[in-house]
């Protein structure tokens, strides 16, 4: 056993020992490491990559990549705000700074005793009861004034988060109207016993028959893609869970797999059964960590249960398990190549598509990618048969959707409705305050306003991966695409030019508006920019990333133009900020030394 | 976008040059035209320019502004030509893109001058100049278009007489102007 | 019966053979398609986006794409040549590429790509990056100011030498190379000036030292015919 240097060369031995010094399971071993002090040192860095025997700059790809891991020493407590406009409705940036002056210590530094680093990041999930934070990695929702203060006294007092009160750590739920999947009771193991009585191939038939689509948003057809992947040629294939819910205002997955897991695990061992994958693997985002151990201690519990392990429920050569990759900050996993890339242990940077990953894609093998909703569905398929479906739903998009709804509304939550459901009736549902929009499917989806409300949740009219944010009349729509436009810049891989330099200069251009410094020419310029990342960007985020401008711009134009300055032209940065260094090192302030008009 | 029009040549062309944090090169390359100039003089007049000597700029057709954005001076004489221009040029590197004046983007602007001034060696030391005369340094370089509303761009370093005439002759006579390969180069 | 099959490029045929992307086989048939990541010899990375096309309507990447029979390949419209010129425009204010101090000039592909598509302006604010410059190498410097992230260094140090010396790290803008060595400079790699690492790079970011300005303005790669041209004269190479 080669020895690692560093700081803590044994804790890093057990963490590489752990993982079988595997170069596929870096992701894993850099989160693990970096638990270890807190952040990944130098030394930590060149022992992994001996350890993996890999270059440095190898694991340094991986490890600058992911918002979770650290290159320099955070706080004992690392304390994240969650940026979402969700959270921003709900006041997260006053809590935030009043947390901020009481350590004070400002946005993304460490305070001067190292005993707290501050930051925002990118949704956590928790939109219906936000504001939320993570304090080391775990979730704390509904925060208030008083709420910081008293996690300010703790970390003062340096209480380990394990022993902070639990009512702390409380995620509600919040299931509000529960239709076929939730409103129905499961017994473990009860969809496998049927479908093992049908058989693979009459279960896959039924899968069919049901039309069932993925649920992540791209709506693939579920019985298909099993079949591609159970016909690719392999010795070995894999189940994706896709837990990698990051599409912000999105959270049922987070319920699903707090709430019914049996359903999730049990819906991976059926893809399993048909396809003849033995192996499953969830891809959990690092913001639900707290989901880890509960759902390790399911498999289990499934395991003892003969539902998941060797010959399940005694059949002979069933053998299927599941394993947990946890990860580590980066919303471009939930694109399934990229979510693939970071089951390898490398940066989630989208792959080429083709060969799609039902033919070449864990480990280059035939892997099935399924939406955790999705593989809930599969069980009710085994339980009811495919046609069930039938009369359920619209005809394109069959059986019921889970949103979750947050937002401007009297009942933020999870709301089950058949496909094909009003925009109408779920604000009716969910008690809207006023609505003047809905932004439907996250940051990367459409924004109607209320001539659309009469349109229908389902890939034929409005498509949803489930988020359903609510915005009441007097909401600053400008503000919201600013927000996602923010949210593509920091979320963008880089791996293309359109989206990583596009992100980039739209974002500055948002704010070149929200500073009063923009015109008619920004706004014509945001227009293109968002055609061009349409047109040639990799992957969905950049081919998004400009629909909520375009969509607000086309449909809020109110909330831009009150905001810019009636002129033909705004340099595009501040003339006088810019003659401030200059200033300051001569010592000037006279007139000359200012430019302070717009002419 | 304005163009120039043969219609309105009963009158001559007014045109304003100037360079801002340049080195002249491109008012070189526009004299480079040679012969073509008298051509030139008989359709066009000069307003504020290095060659008229006028200091501050009238109502014109074309402004030529060469060199990029360094300091407040620049500031204001680009936007008195943007004021006064129906058209307006950028002509070379510098006013396209920076230039070389922009590589010194990534260098702290206060440690610069700290560096030229008050480090200096046998007991020089002084302090950075404080006259309210002096063209207050912005803390990066510019190209024009950062800092007002350009119609037309001619890069080069500089570019060569014969694209300058052919970019000003496609303008003055309402063409569309451009700049094809091997006249269009960067350097 | 022929052994080839075509596809319509504007309208025009070309012919290619299985396996082939749109790219190779359009270049093949001397019909250029701007690109700038591609290179024969490495497998299609697909990341600067200058060669999308609109395939039977939809857009990709012409290296990535694979040709089949019958497919109608628009490239040559004023739609996509506009697209492109803003891409270029995107990659010309994220990096700094001072076309006049560098070697490359003349001979590089961001330049000769800007120039066919005539791009006259970067349009955009610039980014002006601080990127540090590592000239540790006693044979090479590396420019991090001038790099487009194709990764062909990457590509060529892994799958030609053998050695694995460069690596994309970062996410978004902060998107770099590093190196793969404790220090982070090239100096403590086993990287040659033989490498193929140390010729492909299409900007001016890997240069070899000492040779600065070795060919004169007017007899540079791209001075006499555009690379556009180059292109369709290369008909039948492997390109």
């Amino acid at each position: 056993m080669t020895k690692a240097a560093g700081h803590h060369p044994t804790e890093l031995d057990v963490v590489l020992a752990r993982h079988g010094r595997d170069r596929l399971r870096l992701v894993q071993i850099l989160r693990e490491a970096q638990e270890i002090e807190g952040w990944i040192p130098p030394e930590t860095v060149a022992a992994i990559a001996r350890a993996l025997d890999i270059g440095v700059g190898e694991v340094e790809s991986t490890l600058e990549f992911y918002s979770f891991f650290y290159r320099r020493p955070r706080g004992a407590y690392v304390v994240l705000f969650s940026d979402n406009i969700t959270d921003r409705m709900l006041g997260n940036r006053s809590i935030f700074d009043h947390l901020a002056r009481r350590f004070g210590v400002r946005r993304g530094e460490v305070s001067s005793d190292g005993l707290v680093s501050l930051d925002y990041c990118s949704c956590t999930g928790l939109c219906d009861q936000g504001p939320a934070i993570l304090v080391n990695g775990v979730a704390i929702p509904k925060m208030t004034l008083a709420r910081a203060d008293q996690i300010h006294d703790l970390i003062r007092s340096k209480v380990p988060i394990t022993a902070w009160p639990k009512e702390f750590f409380q995620i509600d739920h919040n299931i509000r109207r529960a239709d076929m999947l939730l409103g129905s009771p499961f017994v473990p193991g009860s969809a496998l016993k049927a479908a093992i009585a049908m058989g693979p191939e009459a279960f896959l038939v039924e899968v069919k028959r049901s039309n069932l689509r993925g649920r992540g948003g791209a709506g693939f057809t579920t019985g298909v893609k099993w079949e591609a992947a159970k016909k690719a040629q392999g010795d070995e294939r894999f189940i994706v869970c896709n837990a990698d819910e990051g599409e912000p205002g999105t959270f049922k997955d987070r319920v699903l797999m707090q709430y019914y897991p049996e359903r999730v695990i049990e819906g991976m061992a059926l893809a399993g059964f048909v396809t003849g994958a033995r192996s499953g693997l969830i891809y959990l985002r690092g913001e639900y960590l707290y989901l880890k151990t509960p759902l390790e201690e399911k498999f289990a519990e499934l395991r003892a249960g003969r539902l998941l392990g060797r010959n399940i429920l005694g059949v002979e050569g069933f053998d299927f398990d599941v394993e947990i990759h946890m990860g580590a900050g980066a919303y471009i996993c939930g694109e399934e190549t990229a979510l693939i890339e970071s089951l390898e242990g490398k940066a989630g940077r989208p792959r080429i598509r083709p060969p799609f990953p039902v033919v070449c894609g864990y480990k280059n093998k035939p892997t099935v990618v399924n939406n955790v909703e999705t593989l809930c569905k599969v069980t009710e398929i085994a339980l009811q048969g495919g046609a069930t479906y039938e009369g359920y739903g619209t005809k394109q998009s069959t059986g019921t959707k889970i949103l979750s709804v947050s937002g401007d509304v009297e009942r933020p939550g999870i709301y089950e409705f058949p496909f094909g459901v009003r925009v109408n009736q779920v604000l009716d549902e969910a008690g809207a305050r006023n609505p003047k929009a809905v932004q439907i499917s996250g940051a990367s989806g459409a924004c109607l306003g209320i001539r659309e409300f009469g349109r229908r949740v389902a890939f034929e009219d409005v498509p949803t991966a489930g988020a359903f944010m609510v915005f009441g009349e007097d909401r600053d729509m400008f503000e919201v695409a600013r927000n996602f436009a923010h949210f593509f810049a920091h979320e963008s891989c880089g791996f293309c030019t359109p989206c990583r330099v596009g992100t980039a200069i739209q974002a500055k251009l948002m704010d070149k508006i929200a500073n009063g410094h923009g015109t008619q020419y920004e706004m014509a310029e945001l227009t293109h920019l968002r055609e061009v990342m349409r047109a040639g960007s990799h992957c969905g985020l950049g081919q998004t990333a400009g629909a909520a401008i375009a969509d607000t711009i086309g449909k809020f134009r109110e909330d831009y133009e009150k905001r810019l300055a009636h002129k033909d032209f705004e340099p595009a940065f501040d003339l006088d900020a810019a003659l401030a260094r200059a200033r300051s090192v001569s010592g000037r302030d006279d007139a000359a030394s200012h430019i302070l008009d717009h002419a | 976008m304005f163009h120039v029009a043969p219609t309105t040549r009963k009158r001559k062309v007014r045109i304003a040059t100037t360079s801002l944090s340049g080195c002249f090169g491109c008012h070189m390359s526009l004299l480079d035209i040679d012969e073509r100039l008298l051509a030139l003089a008989e359709i066009a007049e000069f307003d504020r320019s290095p060659i008229t000597d006028i200091k501050h700029c009238g109502p014109c057709d074309i402004a030529i502004v060469e060199g990029g954005v360094c300091n407040a001076e620049n500031v204001h004489v680009l936007r008195e030509l943007r004021a006064n221009a129906k058209v307006l040029v950028a002509l070379g590197a510098c006013a396209v893109n920076g230039g070389l004046p922009a590589q010194r983007n990534h260098v702290d602007v206060g440690e610069c001058l700290a560096r030229v001034y008050t480090h200096r060696s046998e007991g020089q030391a002084g302090a950075v100049p404080n006259d309210p005369e002096l063209p207050l340094l912005l803390d990066k370089v510019h190209p024009i278009n950062e800092v007002v509303r350009v119609d037309y761009f001619v890069p080069g370093c500089p570019p060569s007489g014969d694209a300058i005439w052919k970019y000003l002759t496609d303008l003055i006579d309402g063409r569309i102007p451009r700049l094809e390969h091997p006249m269009l180069h960067f350097d | 019966m022929t052994d080839f099959e075509t596809f319509l490029l504007d309208g025009r045929p070309v012919r290619f053979t299985r396996g082939q992307t749109i790219l190779e086989a359009a270049l093949a048939a001397g019909h250029y398609i701007p690109n700038l990541c591609h290179h024969p010899e490495f497998r299609p990375h697909g990341s600067c986006k200058l060669c999308t096309v609109k395939v039977n309507g939809r857009l990709g990447a012409a290296c990535t794409v694979k040709a089949m029979p019958g497919q109608e390949v628009a490239s040559d419209t004023p739609e996509l040549n506009g697209t492109r010129r803003v891409l270029l425009q995107m990659l010309f204010v994220e990096g700094s590429h001072f076309c006049p101090g560098c070697e490359k000039s003349g001979a590089c592909k961001l330049q000769a790509l800007a120039y066919d598509l005539e791009m006259l302006t970067p349009h955009f604010e610039h980014f002006y990056p601080s990127r540090p410059i590592d000239a540790s190498h006693p044979d090479v410097l590396i420019d991090f100011n001038r790099c487009i992230m194709c990764e062909l260094c990457v590509r060529a140090s892994r799958e030609v030498d053998g050695k694995n010396v460069f690596a994309l790290a970062g996410r978004g803008t902060a998107s770099h190379v590093v190196i793969n060595s404790a220090s982070g400079k090239l100096v403590d790699t086993d990287f040659a000036l033989s490498d193929k690492a140390a010729h492909v790079c299409p900007v001016g970011a890997i240069l070899p030292k000492r040779v600065g300005f070795a060919v004169p303005i007017g007899e540079r790669l791209y001075d006499v015919d555009s690379i556009s041209t180059q292109a369709e004269k290369r008909v039948g190479e492997e390109v």
